[in-house]
Parts: structure tokens; C-alpha cells; sequence
């Protein structure tokens, strides 16, 4: 299977799921979307970090200095309440979403002409 | 989740020690991530090297992004540090709104001291505003000149031009864009607006240039303005209504023009409505109200000499001095009558241009800035009130500062917290010293009748609102600066042992206090001088002999037809008007409690005339060349006696008529000059108006005619039977108040004219009051805020003496228990409280003999070191200190030694 490249705004959710069960650092992140997504999306790793600090800049994370697994200095991003409120809306939305291309995908006939009026 | 980003090592809490630096942050963060996915590709078996550059590749455009995250980071700091400092702002708001609540007194009494001095800045700052420092509310105003010859003692004939002068200006000179004027001896009521069968309503209104109001760029609210065409022999007579007229008299109807209106007996087409930004009484003529204006005819009066005022637009770039020069060339050049040769020269060196902001304003910029000087003292006195006020708070609220000290607050913490407290106080004054500065000019600009220039105009403009928080500001920083650095300093120690009763603190405290106070009464007693020196001017103007007694007279427009078909030389129609006002006047005496009845064509003190200088028969008339020629009035028999005149020799009588020989009558200073040393009645005066010869038959006392305060110019009076007057104001002397005479003045006057308008009564004391005006009105002011000033300084001299006694309770307590009488007591305090005072009022003696000579032009007949107004304010001062110290004396004198001694 080809990589996907990720649609706009899509790494905003995705960045907010990851963060889900906790404070995470950047790289963790990118290991997370990776992992998660069966290596088919691909993230160019760069560009998650000015999706994190836009995201931050906007209060939906908050970020904090900490030591890392290895005990080394890591900058740990964690939801906001803002955040945890945004990740349900763009999960519903993005589901609908979904659903809806794909209903249509799999449409068997033609449209038939309405004769409302 | 083995590591909880809560714990953050020791060195953490450092690294940003000195100060914020997003690169780093973004760098250390980026690092980490690299370092991170070489650790895990060194783990699946690549080499060091590969593994770095594989990183390196994944990651992508580090550099750009790490630019992005500096940025970003940069501006979530400076966005951080933002809500901190609002936090903090809130913070500090917050408690000062609670420590001012829960001390009501303290609050209340600042800020009225404050709303008082911020206030009075306000209302000055906007008079001053508007006639000094904003342009004249034209379009382009600097390019506008008033172009006159300087002063002289001619009264507006010598202030003015001839069509023939002004036609020839306007096609000369090169300065301009164009040059305009208007008719300068129009009177007030000079209409009758006649609606149906109704009786004719007077109106004011001038005749001005038909380009007057393209000069000035005034645009018409509705309809247009005058063109040439209107000016012109023949034209279809036009009015453009003023948009305060067109509203009260015309209900402001929006479909006016076009209507035509009776006006003085001429169907009269209106063809505008002048906007309501156009005043032309507050520019040109303060303290009048200008109705209508007419298009003047040039032509239809070369013959009339000096009537029209010139003002000019000059071309962009032109300056007021390259102006002036040209005029000095142009003006040997001008003819007074084109058609008599010999009148080219008459105005050498009487073309003079000067800005018309500054013949509108400029005389009063002195008079400004003493009351502008007189504010600033008021709201030093205010802010040195206030300094007192938050001192006697700063000792009681010491320990709470020492505490907030000791519970970490740091020294700028504090300072921030009281300057806060100080801002909030001030910006609170502010809110209400605008209102109060609002209601006072709303007051001020409905003073029609003060003789000052734009009064009506006045109003809190934007740059009023700027220098209200300035003011705040300053004062803020003024009364907030003193207390704010001593409380500062407090000693944590010994605030919190201090009992308040004698330690070093408070002793320190009291010592500014005294200080503060004594530079409150020597500003007070500086302020009071100078309202002294004002008052006292002001009560030498009102005593002045005038040459006329205004009280008890009073003047109403007569209106007659005199006109007499075919009459060559006016003779027929002098005769006739000679009946009608005989007629008119014994009627009007036969009322009782009239006691006199005169009419004149020009009363003292509004427009004047002069028609030339007139020589003693045998003199050579050149002998008198340059000298400015005596103000004409055209007066009937009995003026003279109505007016309250003092004459020797004869006044007119009707036998003095268009058939009998010329009669005149001059006033002292004139006679004296003509013949000194000799009675001057009985003499003959040669080229005097029409008459080439006329008898001297009386000598009135000098009056001041054109100016209260100016020396008075000479005058001359001509019998109306013998010679045409301008309009007739009939003057009567009453025995009763002249109100109540008014209706049957007016009742006889009807009677004999059914075409009488119903003039107005003008007492003729208005007169001078308006001619006073505006010394009165400056003298006000500055005694107002002199009387604020020391109620001020009595405010705080009863603060610091009050406090003094409080603190002292112990003291007293023991004296009195040692012995010490109620009446030592008493004194003791007294004592303390005149040392500051005299020390304040030494001081501001001092200050005033050396400012003193600043306003010695507003003064009048007082000397700037009047030593009877220094000693009156000294005693006044020392009085109100007395007072101010007497209450506290008393609650001294009454301390219980038992009771002072057990508290504390």
C-alpha cells in the first residue's frame, strides 16, 4: 500500500488523540500516528511541531519542561480541557464525515430524478 | 508514562534565569527529537553516521522550522507576559477598590478634592483651547487675514475702508485668493420681519460682500450662498437666514428656500440656510447675534466713506508678513474716492494684515494664560491636599505594608500597589471633574452676552479628553509620589512596634505634612493675591464716571418715515422728522415717572462714526492734520439730560432747526484742545459734518464712548433736525425701574407709528456690563478658583493640625494632668497651626511681588505690588488658618487626661 499524504488539518486531531491518555513529548507523537496508523500515513516529522505550538498558542495544549524515558530534557505536551472538548467534536465530525464519502462510494445505482414538484 | 512532567529538576528552574529566549527552548525541543530517532535507528543495526542523516532526512526543513518556532514562541511570551501583568493589574485594582470602600470618608473627600482641581483644568483647558490654540473654525484658517488700520480713537470710521479703497485693494494686491468685508455699522434690530398682520418682529442683520462666506469657505446648509449678480443695482433683493434664526423663527422648515418674507417692507427671497458651525456674532463681533445676512451693495454706497472691513484668504504659501508689505506698497496708492483726486494717500500706513486668529483672540492671550497659570496652582493645591490626606493614611495603614513586606511582597510590588491606588483615585476625579467641567461650559457657552470671541463654541473636544488623562496622570504622580516612597521605605521593624504615638515614623511623617501644607497656603495666598489685584481692578473699572449715568436709563429703536417726495436738500424731510419726534418725545415725558426722553442715532460704548475733524474758525486746518476726529452722534434735544450728561452752555431745542444756523456741541477734551484756556461755547466751528460753519452751544463731559478703560475720545453732537441721523434710539431717564415703563413707552410709540415694531428695552447699564464683560468674566473665574484654592488650603491646614492632635493625645493628656490649663492647650495648638501659616504666606508674598508684574497688564489703576490687596489676602489667610486650626485646638483643649492616658 502507497503512503497517504494527510489531509489538511487532519494532524491537529491526530495530535489530540495521541495526547489522550497523557502528556506526551513530540517524538512520542510521531511514534504514535506511525504506530497506530499502520505506517500507511505518513507524517513528515517536521511538520508536527508547528502543529503542536499552533495548537498550544491556541490553549487546546498546554506544555511543560520534563525529563524523558531516558532521562533527557523533553518539552511534554498535554490536553487542555479546550483541547479534550475539540478532540470530540473533530473525532464526530471527521466520523461523519468518513461515513458519508463512503456511503456514497459504495452507492450500487444512479441518483433517480426527485419529482417533488 | 514513567516520568511525570511535573517533576522538573533543579536546573530547569534556572536555565531561563536570565530571562526568556524562545530559540533555545525550540532548539533544546527539536534535539531532543532527532537524538530520539538516532538512538532508535542506531538500535535496528545503522551506523552512527547513517543513522544522523536518515534523522536528519525524515525530520525535514529543520531550519525553517525551527524560525517558525522561534516566532511563535516569541509571541506566546509577550502574550504570557501580558496576562500576567493584567493579573496583577486586577489584583491590585480589586484591592484598592475594597481598601477605598471600606474607608468611604477618605475616598469621597479625594476625589471631590480632585474632581474640583482636575475639573476646573478641564473647563479651562477647553476655553483656552478653543480661542488660543485651535484654529478659527473656518476651512484653512491660518491663510485668513483681518486687514485694518491700527488702533486710533475714531471709533470704526477709522477702522474701516470705502467701496472705492476696497475694490481697488482687491484688484492690486497679489497676496490674496480673494478679499472680502462687510457693512461694519449695522446696528442691532436693524430688520422687521413682518409675518401676515402680525406686528413686525425685530432681527439683526449685516450686509457683507457677496463673496464673504466662498472667502471664509463657509458652505450653506441648504440652498446657495450670494453671487455677484445678487450685489448688483437692481438685483432681486435676497437673505440668507442664520441657522440659530432659521430655527427659532422659522421652525427650522426645511423647505424655506425659495419662500419670500417681508423684511423692512421688501418682499426679500430667501435663498439659503447658513450651518449651524457658522457663528458670525462669536468671530467678528462677540457677545451680539447676527440673524440675517444681505448682499452689500458697493455701488449703491461710494459715497457713504469708511463703511466696509476687509478680510482676506491669502494665497496658499503666503505668509501674514509678505502680506503686510505688500499692503504698506498698495495702500499710498488708494483712493478714498476714486472720483476725487485728491483723496489718493488717505490710507498711507492704515493697510495693516494681521492674522485673524489673531485680531479674533489675541489680545486675550495674556488674560488665558493667568487663568490657565490660576488652575495649574489648583491642582498643585489639590494634588499637595491629597499628598496630606494619603500621608495621615500612609501612617495608619503602615503596619499593612510592613506585613504585605514581610509576607514577600517585593519594594516594587508595593510601589505598584499604592501608584495603582493613586491612579485609580485620580482617574475617578477625572470622571468627575469632566462632568463637572461639562456643566460649567454649558454654562459659560450660553453666556451670550459676555463680550469674549467663540464663546459659543465651546465644548469638550478630543483634546480636552487627552488632557484630562494627561492631568490624571500627572496629578497621579504628583500627590501619589511622596506617600508611595515613604511608605516604601517603611521600616518593617518599627512599623509593626510603632504605636503610633511619637515614634521617628510618624515624626518623620509630620514633617512632610507641615511642609505640604505650607506650600498649599503660599500657593493659596498667590492665587489670592492675584484675584485681589483683579477684583480690585474690576472694582476701579465699575466706579469709573463713564460721562453718562447708565443706571436708571434705559433705550428702545424708534422707527419713523421721514421721507418727504421731491425734498432737494433734505430740508422738508429734517422738518418733518422734527415734528414726529417733538411729538414723540413730550409724549413720552408726559408719562410719570419718566423724568427725561432724548433720542440718539449712536448710544456710547456700541457702534460709533466719525465724519472728519472739524477746526476753530481763524485756525489754519492743517494744524490739526493727524489727529483722530471726534465721534459723531445725531441726537434730538433732551438726549443729553436722558443720558445723565453733565453739560455747560445750552443743550438743542427744537428752535434749532434745518432753517436756523448750525448748532453743535462738543465734549470737554475736545473744546479744551480747540481752545485751551478759553470757553469753547459760543466759538465757531468751521467743516463740522454738512455745516461749513457751526456754533459751539454747550460742552458735555467727556464719555466713554468707544472704550470703558481706554482714555475716551472726543465727541460731537449734531441736532437730528439740522442734520440726518442713522435710526433714532430714543433714551429715557425714569424715576422707576425701566421695566415698568416699557409698555406705555411702547403704547405712545405705536400710536403715532402703527408700523412700531416691538423693540426690546435695553437697559442702558447693559451697555457697559457688555462693554465690562469680559473683564468681569475673567475676574470671576480667578477669584472662583482663588476661593477653591483656600478652601483647599484650609482643607489640609485643618487635616495636619487635626492629625497632630490626634497623635498627640497622650502628650495633652499629660500636660493636663501636670497642670496645663485648656486655654494653654488651645493656644499652643493655635500657635502651631499660624507658624505654618505664616511660613505659607511669607513664602507666597514673596512669590507674588516677584510674579506679580505678569498680569499687570490685566490690571486697572492697581499697581501689581497693591500693598492694600497683599495685606487684606495676608489677613484673609492668616483668618481662615485661625479657623481652620481652632477646631482641632478645641478638641484638644477638651482631652480627658484620664481617658487619653489609659488608651493605647
Amino acid at each position: 500500500m502507497p503512503k497517504l499524504e494527510l489531509f489538511r488539518g487532519t494532524l491537529d486531531v491526530l495530535i489530540l488523540k495521541a495526547l489522550m491518555w497523557g502528556p506526551q513529548h513530540g517524538y512520542a507523537i510521531t511514534t504514535f500516528i506511525r504506530q497506530h496508523s499502520g505506517d500507511v500515513l505518513l507524517v513528515e516529522e517536521g511538520t508536527l511541531y508547528p502543529a503542536l505550538w499552533r495548537l498550544e498558542n491556541k490553549k487546546l495544549l498546554a506544555s511543560e519542561w520534563g525529563l524523558s524515558e531516558n532521562n533527557r530534557k523533553a518539552k511534554f505536551y498535554r490536553l487542555t480541557p479546550a483541547g479534550k472538548k475539540q478532540l470530540t467534536e473533530e473525532r464526530a465530525t471527521w466520523e461523519a464525515y468518513a461515513e458519508a464519502v463512503s456511503r456514497v462510494l459504495s452507492a450500487t445505482q444512479i441518483a433517480l430524478a426527485s419529482n417533488k414538484a | 508514562m514513567s516520568n511525570e512532567p511535573g517533576q522538573i529538576p533543579i536546573w530547569r528552574r534556572y536555565a531561563r534565569f536570565f530571562g526568556h529566549d524562545s530559540a533555545a527552548d525550540v532548539r533544546d525541543e527539536l534535539d531532543f527529537h532527532i537524538e530520539s530517532k538516532i538512538a532508535d535507528l542506531l538500535a535496528v543495526g545503522m551506523t552512527p553516521e547513517g543513522a544522523r542523516r536518515e534523522a536528519l532526512r525524515q525530520f525535514g526543513q529543520i531550519h525553517e522550522i525551527e524560525n517558525i518556532g522561534v516566532h511563535m514562541g516569541d509571541k506566546m511570551e509577550r502574550r504570557q507576559r501580558l496576562a500576567d501583568y493584567w493579573t496583577d493589574l486586577t489584583q491590585d485594582v480589586r484591592y484598592t477598590l475594597r481598601t477605598l470602600r471600606r474607608d468611604m470618608g477618605f475616598t469621597a473627600v479625594a476625589i471631590t478634592i480632585l474632581a474640583l482641581g482636575i475639573g476646573a483644568n478641564i473647563a479651562v483647558f477647553s476655553v483656552v483651547n478653543t480661542l488660543l490654540l485651535r484654529p478659527l473654525p473656518f476651512p484653512n484658517a491660518q491663510q485668513l487675514t483681518w486687514i485694518a488700520p491700527p488702533p486710533t480713537k475714531c471709533g470704526m470710521s477709522c477702522a474701516t475702508y470705502s467701496s472705492d479703497a476696497f475694490e481697488e485693494f482687491r484688484d492690486m494686491s497679489r497676496s490674496y485668493q480673494d478679499v472680502t468685508g462687510y457693512f461694519a455699522f449695522s446696528g442691532p434690530d436693524n430688520l422687521h420681519l413682518k409675518i401676515g398682520q402680525n406686528d413686525p418682529v425685530p432681527a439683526t442683520g449685516i450686509d457683507v460682500i457677496s463673496n464673504f462666506f466662498q472667502v471664509l469657505g463657509v458652505q450653506p446648509q441648504l440652498g446657495r450662498l450670494f453671487n455677484p449678480a445678487d450685489a448688483r443695482n437692481g438685483a432681486p433683493p435676497v437673505i440668507l437666514l442664520s441657522n440659530a434664526w432659521w430655527k427659532r423663527q422659522f421652525n427650522a422648515d426645511p423647505n424655506i428656500v425659495g419662500k419670500t418674507i417681508d423684511i423692512s417692507g421688501t418682499q426679500t427671497t430667501i435663498i439659503g440656510v447658513l450651518p449651524a458651525s457658522f457663528d458670525f456674532g462669536a468671530v467678528f463681533a462677540p457677545g451680539s447675534r447676527y440673524d440675517a445676512f444681505t448682499p452689500l451693495n458697493l455701488d449703491q454706497c461710494r459715497n457713504c466713506g469708511n463703511i466696509v472691513t476687509f478680510l482676506g484668504r491669502m494665497k496658499p504659501g503666503v505668509t501674514v508678513e509678505q502680506a503686510k508689505a505688500e499692503a504698506a506698497i498698495i495702500a499710498p496708492r488708494l483712493y478714498f474716492r476714486k472720483t476725487i483726486p485728491n483723496t489718493i494717500g488717505n490710507y498711507t500706513g492704515s493697510v495693516v494684515p494681521v492674522a485673524l486668529k489673531e485680531y479674533v483672540s489675541g489680545q486675550l492671550r495674556r488674560s488665558l494664560i493667568v487663568l490657565w497659570s490660576a488652575v495649574g496652582m489648583i491642582l498643585l493645591i489639590a494634588c499637595v491636599n491629597l499628598s496630606n490626606l494619603l500621608l495621615a493614611r500612609a501612617s495608619a495603614r503602615s503596619k499593612e505594608f510592613a506585613m504585605r513586606g514581610a509576607l514577600g511582597a517585593s519594594r516594587t510590588r508595593i510601589i505598584r500597589q499604592l501608584l495603582t491606588e493613586s491612579l485609580m483615585l485620580s482617574a475617578a476625579g477625572a470622571v468627575l471633574g469632566l462632568v463637572l467641567a461639562a456643566a460649567l461650559l454649558f454654562w459659560l457657552s450660553h453666556q451670550g452676552s459676555v463680550a469674549l470671541p467663540l464663546l459659543s463654541t465651546l465644548h469638550i473636544d478630543v483634546s480636552a479628553l487627552l488632557w484630562t488623562v494627561l492631568v490624571a496622570i500627572v496629578a497621579a504622580a504628583i500627590f501619589g509620589l511622596v506617600p508611595g516612597l515613604r511608605m516604601s521605605r517603611v521600616n518593617l521593624q518599627e512599623a509593626i512596634k510603632d504605636s503610633g504615638s511619637g515614634t521617628g515614623q510618624s515624626r518623620k511623617h509630620e514633617r512632610v505634612r507641615s511642609i505640604l501644607v505650607v506650600t498649599e497656603v503660599a500657593l493659596a495666598c498667590m492665587l489670592l493675591v492675584g484675584a485681589g489685584l483683579l477684583l480690585r481692578s474690576f472694582l476701579k473699572v465699575v466706579s469709573l464716571d463713564l460721562g453718562f449715568e447708565p443706571q436708571r436709563s434705559a433705550a428702545v429703536n424708534v422707527d419713523y418715515d421721514d421721507s418727504v417726495p421731491n425734498d432737494k436738500d433734505g430740508s422738508l424731510s429734517a422738518a418733518k422728522r422734527g415734528v414726529i419726534f417733538q411729538q414723540i418725545l413730550s409724549r413720552v415725558t408726559a408719562i410719570p415717572g419718566i423724568q427725561a426722553a432724548g433720542t440718539s442715532d449712536y448710544l456710547p460704548l456700541g457702534r460709533n462714526r466719525s465724519w472728519g475733524m472739524p477746526t476753530p474758525q481763524g485756525r489754519n486746518p492743517r494744524d490739526f492734520n493727524g489727529l483722530d476726529s471726534p465721534l459723531v452722534y445725531v441726537v434730538s434735544p433732551g438726549f443729553v439730560q436722558a443720558m445723565g450728561m453733565r453739560i455747560h452752555g445750552r443743550d438743542f431745542t427744537w428752535d434749532d432747526g434745518p432753517k436756523s444756523g448750525g448748532v453743535v456741541l462738543i465734549s470737554a477734551a475736545m473744546a479744551h484742545y480747540l481752545w485751551p484756556g478759553e470757553d469753547a461755547v459760543g466759538k465757531i466751528l468751521t467743516n463740522a459734518g454738512q455745516f461749513d460753519h457751526a456754533r459751539v452751544i454747550g460742552v458735555v463731559d467727556d464719555v466713554h464712548a468707544d472704550s470703558i478703560e481706554g482714555a475716551a475720545s472726543w465727541q460731537i453732537y449734531y441736532s437730528m433736525v439740522q442734520t440726518g441721523p442713522n435710526g433714532a434710539r430714543l433714551v429715557v431717564r425714569t424715576t422707576l425701574p425701566p421695566a415698568t415703563l416699557a409698555t406705555s413707552v411702547m403704547h405712545i410709540l405705536k400710536e403715532l407709528n402703527p408700523k412700531q415694531t416691538n423693540a426690546e428695552f435695553q437697559p442702558i447699564q447693559t451697555l457697559v456690563d457688555h462693554a465690562n464683560s469680559p473683564r468681569r468674566f475673567f475676574m470671576l473665574l480667578v477669584v472662583a478658583f482663588a476661593s477653591l484654592g483656600l478652601i483647599l488650603a484650609a482643607l489640609g491646614i485643618y487635616g495636619v493640625i487635626s492629625y497632630s492632635v490626634t497623635r498627640q493625645t497622650q502628650e495633652i493628656g499629660i500636660r493636663m494632668a501636670l497642670g496645663s490649663s485648656a486655654g494653654r492647650v488651645q493656644r499652643q495648638v493655635l500657635a502651631d497651626t499660624l507658624r505654618l501659616a505664616c511660613i505659607g504666606i511669607v513664602l507666597g508674598t514673596v512669590a507674588s511681588l516677584a510674579t506679580a508684574k505678569l498680569i499687570t497688564a490685566m490690571l486697572f489703576e492697581v499697581s501689581p505690588w497693591d500693598t492694600v490687596t497683599f495685606a487684606a489676602m495676608a489677613v484673609a489667610l492668616l483668618a481662615v488658618a485661625a479657623f481652620s486650626g481652632y477646631i482641632p485646638a478645641l478638641r484638644a483643649s477638651r482631652i480627658n487626661p484620664m481617658v487619653a492616658l489609659r488608651s493605647n
